[in-house]
């Protein structure tokens, strides 16, 4: 068997360790270009979401390097994600490729629904096995977390343009290379080490803006038009609302232990302004520009796939979040067609207005 | 304390107004319903909202601002769920925050959150705050509720003997002008088709009933077909358990009572035999029905015998014309694909 899956962002690091700690080759999807992106949507609908647009371009490449086997999330709605597995499937059968497709369904509450999900792909290991697997993977997924906070902090004070994310792709290099938890961990340590040593003092003052949104499109560098590294280099603070390693304990670690509660905090924040679940990351989106707004950053972004339903609620209701307490708001609504240039652009303005309106603010 | 109700004709108006019709008037209420969608009132929907919002949500605001100063309160609910572990849209479920920021100038908008996904006791709930709020009396609410159940199950039967929801609000009493639009589905084929002999085609059409009900959005699509000797049937008209044993048929299930709707009743057109070809409208960037659309294309895809089978995508630029176009085709392929 020859596995593979999505990528997104940086979890494919983590993702690979896990598996292949479990005794199972791994064939990844190779680092998305334009041709992932023009296959994906030339044989996804055209009014799916850009994730699954790219996911399908993800397989079709991971296909011709030989994999054969695709796990994918499944999900029991009310959004998309939850039959993005099934809709895939389809749209790869019907290209009459060769493949297994395994949709791991969310657990709600049962241990033993993973267990047994896992089984299928896996087969039966010992116990210990399955613990270090985990403990390696979750050890590179935190380290990444780590060093991308670490990059978007660092980047403004950076000596020349580019030596952050320079030193930042080497130190992943060596997360992906290390072999136990214990050489993850150093690695990670050079790596902030060598990141900090680019820049020059980090004290002084410079706009902060927040990013906010879809969460493929917040972790993933390449549909978002690497807006983080892009700002970063104009000299903002970037800060972003979602972590990877997070998002798996909300969303997963909890739902498997379902006596552990789940935050309760974003439907509070967001409550004055959306007041119900909306699906995917609506509330959320809306709940962490109030929070960013508390938190006196003198902007925020929200990056969302054109047709996304909790994002439209969201941005719809954004201008009165962003009138009422007084913090600029741009949306990026992003598909295949977004050209780098037009977003760099609208960056630029923005970043311009908020400039302007941190002045004025003084 | 007498109040006026004011309904948006859009969106699951077309499903649900009889029963709040029904709750609130004999609580004592007067409802009034919006009036026929218009091209003004999609502009003055498309001005507050956002330009990824998809068509009808944009018709339902311009009809909750056509409402405003008419009304105490603008029916506005909050649509999670109307059966277990299944959900309607996204967009359905943070509408009355839309409304709410989108809106101004509307005295106070009525929100019930209608959610049954886990059971029926928290809906019961809602409808009992809801109905706190015209009277303190227990027994008026849940007499009232009953009554509305028993309207909301009649015109359900109306609906799958072949009528269209403003027809059968009509036949019920429940709509005050009975429209000239939308006349119906009936299958009584028009009496000189015996003469000259041909049965006439028998077109599948799916699609949310908020666009192929709504005259404006959904350009006439059942008069249309009507005029062009076509005899329609729509998902509505189909028995649920079929539409579920049809839908049963995706591995994974469909989270979207609406979606499995379209895709269970899409399912069973596309059988060879069942109707000459499957019409799909649906709005610009729609979310759920770029998906059921997917499974529909592919299942048409795997099967040997082709029913013929077009979606038409409407948006707030769609020409009738176009339309018209489009449906003279797809009926000529139908005509040229029938059996015998
Ligand atoms: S949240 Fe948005 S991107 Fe994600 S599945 Fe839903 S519609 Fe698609
Ligand atoms: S189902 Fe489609 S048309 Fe209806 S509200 Fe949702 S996105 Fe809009």
């Amino acid at each position: 068997m020859k596995l593979t899956f999505a990528r997104l962002g940086n979890m494919h690091i983590a993702g690979k360790a896990l598996f292949e700690a479990l005794g199972i080759d791994v064939v990844l999807p190779p680092p998305p270009t334009k041709r992932t992106m023009s296959l994906g949507s030339l044989y996804s609908p055209e009014f799916a979401c850009l994730p699954l647009k790219v996911n399908i371009g993800n397989y079709l490449e991971a296909l011709e390097k030989g994999a054969d086997t695709i796990v994918m999330v499944g999900g029991i709605g009310p959004c998309r994600l939850g039959l993005y597995g099934e809709i895939q499937r389809q749209i790869l059968e019907g290209l009459r490729c060769d493949f297994k497709m395994i949709v791991v369904e969310p657990p709600q509450g049962r241990l033993d629904r993973v267990v047994r999900q896992l089984r299928e792909i896996i087969g039966p290991q010992p116990i210990t096995r399955y613990i270090r697997a985990l403990h390696l993977g979750w050890s590179k997924l935190a380290s990444i977390d780590t060093l991308e906070k670490l990059a978007l902090e660092l980047r403004p004070f950076e000596n020349s343009k580019g030596e952050v994310s320079f030193a930042f792709e080497a130190a992943l290099k060596c997360i992906e290379e290390a072999g136990t938890p214990k050489e993850v961990t150093s690695a990670a340590e050079n790596g902030q080490t060598a990141m900090k040593s680019v820049c020059k003092k980090t004290d002084s003052d410079k706009p902060r803006i927040g990013i906010v949104g879809e969460v493929f499109m917040v972790l993933e560098p390449f549909v978002n038009c690497e807006i983080e590294k892009r700002l970063g280099e104009m000299g903002v603070v970037v800060l972003r609302s979602i972590y990877l390693s997070d998002w798996i304990v909300e969303h997963v670690v909890k739902d498997v232990f379902r006596i552990l509660r789940k935050s309760k905090l974003p439907y509070e924040l967001a409550k004055p302004y959306l007041c119900h679940f909306v699906g995917g990351h609506g509330v959320e989106t809306i709940a962490s520009t109030v929070d960013y707004a508390k938190q006196g950053l003198d902007g925020v972004i929200q990056v969302a796939p054109f047709t996304c339903m909790p994002e439209i609620i969201a941005q719809d209701i954004l201008p009165t979040v962003s009138k009422e307490l007084g913090i600029p708001v741009m949306t990026l609504v992003l598909d295949e067609h977004s050209s780098g240039t037009g977003v760099l652009t609208r960056l630029e303005a923005f970043v311009d207005l908020v400039r302007m309106s941190r002045r004025a603010r003084r | 304390m007498k109040e006026t109700i004011g309904f948006p004709r859009a969106l699951l108006f077309y499903y649900y107004y009889p029963a709040w019709k029904t709750f609130f008037e004999s609580l004592g209420q007067t409802c009034q319903v919006s009036g026929k969608t218009t091209k003004a009132m999609i502009d003055s929907g498309i001005k507050v909202t956002v330009d990824e919002a998809c068509l009808p949500v944009k018709a339902f605001h311009g009809h909750v601002q056509s409402l405003s100063g008419e009304c105490d309160r603008v029916f506005v609910p909050r649509l999670v769920s109307v059966e277990k572990k299944a959900y309607i849209c996204p967009k359905l479920m943070g509408l009355p925050d839309m409304v709410r920021h989108n809106c101004t100038g509307i005295r106070q908008i009525l929100d019930p959150c209608i959610d049954m996904s886990r059971n029926r006791k928290a809906f019961a709930k809602e409808v009992y705050t809801t109905g706190r709020l015209f009277t303190r009396n227990p027994l008026k609410i849940s007499a009232a509720r009953q009554k509305a159940e028993y309207t909301y199950e009649m015109f359900t039967r109306l609906l799958q003997a072949g009528l269209a929801p403003i027809e059968a609000m009509t036949k019920m009493n429940l709509h005050d002008a009975p429209d000239s639009w939308n006349s119906g589905t009936s299958h009584n084929a028009p009496a000189f088709e015996k003469a000259v002999g041909a049965r006439p085609l028998v077109i599948g059409l799916l699609g949310h009933p908020y666009i192929i009900y709504d005259s404006f959005l959904g350009m006439n699509v059942l008069d249309r077909l009507k005029l062009m000797r076509a005899n329609v049937v729509t998902m509505d008209m189909l028995p649920p358990t079929m539409i579920e044993r049809e839908a049963a048929k995706s591995r994974k299930r469909v989270f979207w009572t609406m979606g499995r709707k379209l895709l269970g009743a899409g399912y069973y057109f596309l059988r060879p035999g069942t109707v000459d070809g499957c019409l799909q409208m649906s709005a610009f960037a729609c979310g759920p029905d770029s998906f059921i659309s997917e499974l529909l294309q592919q299942e048409s895809a795997r099967s040997q015998r082709k029913v013929p089978f077009m979606t038409i995508i409407v948006d707030e630029h769609t020409g009738e014309a176009g339309v018209h176009t489009r449906l003279e085709a797809f009926l000529d392929i139908a005509e040229r694909s029938r059996p015998g």
